[in-house]
């Protein structure tokens, strides 16, 4: 699995370096249009230390970790 | 193991600049750094025995037009009787200190970041450093992010001073968020973590039968492969009401070298009333298996090379409701025309393990009652917006 996400990695950087990211693709969803998503209250990050505590929280307790937004840490654990 | 942090810092820096290199290729419409506040916070957790409370602040403020630094400072208060120490051990008291340093760089449509991160307890020593860079493209529509993180950790155990053993881990992510629709925006993320080193907990124990004693059970220390390597993926949603609400959805899928599975959902509702007040509401559930070398009681002393009794590391289930009101201060609260919010979360979470006894209740050495236990989680911040 490891290997997609380097993959994935240079992948990204061979768009960026031959210019496919600046590509002028129509988008469907102008800029204009974007205020609903645009409103504070549509924000994963609203809150970043609330959301830093619950990673924190949940870290220590159960064994899955990785792909969150947050990073949590330490132990805490006993 | 300063030498191996200084080497991984060396990496991460070339690495970001290849990547920015590589990135700065693409130019038009600039993406946009989140905006300066500073975060107050206090938080709780009770349950299972434990009380961890403490402070924690956050601050995030412009360098220059392109770049901004964070700065985190974090206090874990821990006062703990939980089932596993009361068990084989006496209640303790101890803090954890993090501090995080961070800085991101904008560039046109990329942002790249960097944040260092040490934590520091009497036996736990921990520090890390991540590296993301995030790149908007197709007409804005598409965000793709990558990142890196090295960590290292020094452990001891309290009243043994002959005890020192390390850790380190690897993590490597990767992400796409789409905008679909005007009011929907999906993301994917993948993220694989290594370890190596020492990743057992040193003060606990697995138990087993031993008919040649009194109680019936003996305990010996828990033995830990020295490798775990896992993978984690996650799909996210968020959908903008046209009441003016959103509604966010998780899932994410963990499996490990453990042969640890887990599985978990989150739905929650964010909801303003009038002016001033927003409503938050959440519900989560996660369930994972077992790792394959977990037994809550083992037939006989080192049963098997690999030795676990870490109710982490069994088969349970938990199930969060979360309600969560953030208040818009009025400008006679604030700090001259800075804009301020005060917010009160809190979680109730429910436990439930399927192979993990209390070994304190009744019915004999491992006909107990199962374990479970609930927590309630409080957050109360304040946010000042300049």
């Amino acid at each position: 699995m490891i290997k997609y996400i380097v993959r994935g990695t240079l992948l990204l950087a061979l768009i960026s370096l031959t210019g496919c990211a600046s590509l002028s693709i129509e988008p469907w969803v102008k800029p204009y249009e974007r205020q609903n998503l645009a409103d504070p209250i549509m924000s994963a990050s609203r809150h970043p230390i609330a959301n830093m505590h619950v990673a924190h929280v949940l870290d220590a307790r159960e064994a899955a970790r990785g792909a969150e937004s947050t990073e949590g840490g330490g132990c805490g654990c006993n | 193991m300063k030498l191996r942090f200084l080497s991984a810092l060396k990496f991460v820096v070339t690495f970001s600049l290849v990547i920015n290199f590589a990135l700065s290729a693409s130019l038009s419409q600039a993406a946009v750094l989140g905006a300066e506040r500073l975060d107050v916070l206090y938080h709780s957790y009770e349950g299972g025995g434990m009380k961890i409370d403490g402070p924690a602040i956050l601050l995030r403020k412009k360098a220059t037009e392109s770049v901004v630094v964070t700065a985190y400072y974090y206090l874990d208060t821990i006062s703990s009787a939980s089932v596993d120490v009361l068990s084989t051990a006496s209640a303790y008291t101890e803090e954890r200190n993090e501090g995080q340093l961070g800085i991101e760089y904008l560039h046109d449509k990329t942002i790249m970041s960097l944040n260092l991160r040490q934590s520091d307890e009497d036996d736990y020593f921990a520090q890390s450093l991540s590296i993301n860079v995030s790149q908007d493209m197709f007409g804005d529509l598409t965000n793709l992010s990558m990142g890196f993180s090295y960590g290292d950790n020094e452990i001891k155990r309290n009243g043994d001073e002959s005890f020192e053993e390390e850790s380190e881990q690897y993590r490597l992510r990767a992400g796409i968020n789409q905008i679909l629709t005007r009011n929907l925006t999906a993301s994917l993320t993948f993220e694989a973590v290594a370890d190596e080193g020492y990743l057992n907990n040193p003060y606990r124990t697995v138990r087993y039968i031993d008919n040649s004693i009194p109680s019936g059970v003996g305990y010996q220390s828990e033995i830990y492969p020295e490798t775990r390597n896992s993978f984690a993926t996650k799909i996210s949603a968020s959908y903008y009401l046209p009441y003016r609400a959103a509604l966010f959805f998780h899932y994410r899928y963990f499996s490990d070298s453990w042969e640890i599975k887990s599985n978990d959902v989150e739905l929650s509702y964010r909801h303003p009333i009038g002016e001033s007040f927003e409503v938050e509401l959440k519900l989560r559930y996660y369930q994972q298996s077992e790792a394959k070398f977990y037994s809550d009681l083992f037939p006989y002393k080192n049963a098997q090379n690999y030795l676990a009794r870490d109710k982490e590391l069994s088969d349970f289930d938990n199930m969060t409701i979360g309600i969560g009101v953030t208040y818009s201060l009025p400008h006679s609260l604030s700090f001259g025309s800075s804009r301020s919010e005060a917010s009160l979360q809190w979680d109730y979470i429910d436990f439930n393990y399927n192979n993990f006894r209390n070994p304190m209740a009744e019915g004999g050495v491992g006909n107990e009652s199962l374990y479970g236990f609930s927590a309630n989680v409080i957050r109360a911040f304040y946010s000042l917006y300049f």
